[in-house]
């Protein structure tokens, strides 16, 4: 049994079942970034140090690769979410918006993107 | 209807700043602080990926003092935004919402994000 007038399902408005899809995909990146972001600052006080050959050796190791496409994906997911907030608080011309969350997202999907396939590249020995 | 002259919402300056909401507004801070800081990292992994000779390019900027400022700032930016991050997950989940432990929890956050930062470039300067 439908509780909805057919008024209200002709105009389709409504619950689309994904309003907290935002809130909870921010806190499940979050709670992957607290180790993943550890354990790269940790990582990083040991490649700082070394030559270029130690370093791709070390982007290499399988474990490492792995760990650090998760890491880039994650975080620049996590930032999306961040910034998309902060531009819907901050900015209040329905135009200006709309623009400032594009340009933002494809900034970090090309950035994301970037970091990722070096990585690989890195790895693979592209 | 004059809506001009209706009551507005305080302004920000009329609140004395208190624990709460400075640790607020600096953890958006943080967090986009980081998200500019992607470019950077990005720069790193590309360079790396790019050869040997690119890599010794960035790792010269990155070691210059503007290049150390900044790897410094962001270390900071991100021990804060973590810890912060987690108390916000307590939050999230139901637990230390009285100004007591508010307080508490957030100078704790303030020891921790200083204290990873130090013992990070501690542990990298050493």
């Amino acid at each position: 049994m439908k509780l909805r007038t057919p008024i209200s399902l002709a105009r389709g408005l409504g619950s689309a079942k994904e309003g907290v899809n935002h809130w909870w995909m921010q806190r499940m990146t979050a709670v992957a970034l607290a180790p993943l972001a550890l354990w790269f600052v940790a990582s990083l006080l040991y490649v700082v140090h070394a030559d270029y050959d130690a370093m791709v050796a070390w982007v290499g190791r399988p474990v490492n690769t792995v760990l650090l496409a998760l890491f880039l994906f994650t975080a620049f997911y996590h930032a999306m979410l961040g910034l998309q907030v902060v531009i819907e608080d901050y900015v209040h011309g329905e135009g200006a918006k709309i623009v400032s969350l594009l340009v933002m997202k494809f900034l970090l999907v090309l950035l994301g993107a970037l970091s990722i396939i070096a990585v690989l590249r890195i790895a693979f020995g592209g | 209807m004059a809506t001009d002259r209706r009551p507005l919402s305080p302004h920000l300056q009329v609140y004395r700043p208190q624990i709460t909401s400075v640790m607020s507004i600096t953890h958006r801070a943080t967090g986009v602080a980081l998200a500019v800081g992607t470019l950077l990292l990005t720069y790193w992994l590309v360079a790396a990926a790019s050869g040997p000779e690119a890599y010794a390019h960035a790792q010269s900027r990155l070691s210059s003092k503007l290049g150390l400022l900044f790897l410094f700032l962001w270390t900071l930016a991100l021990f804060y935004h973590l810890s912060n991050g987690v108390r916000h997950l307590f939050w999230d989940a139901g637990y230390g919402f009285e100004l007591e432990t508010v307080d508490k929890t957030g100078k704790w956050v303030i020891i921790a994000a200083v204290a990873l930062t130090l013992l990070a470039w501690i542990i990298a300067t050493a």
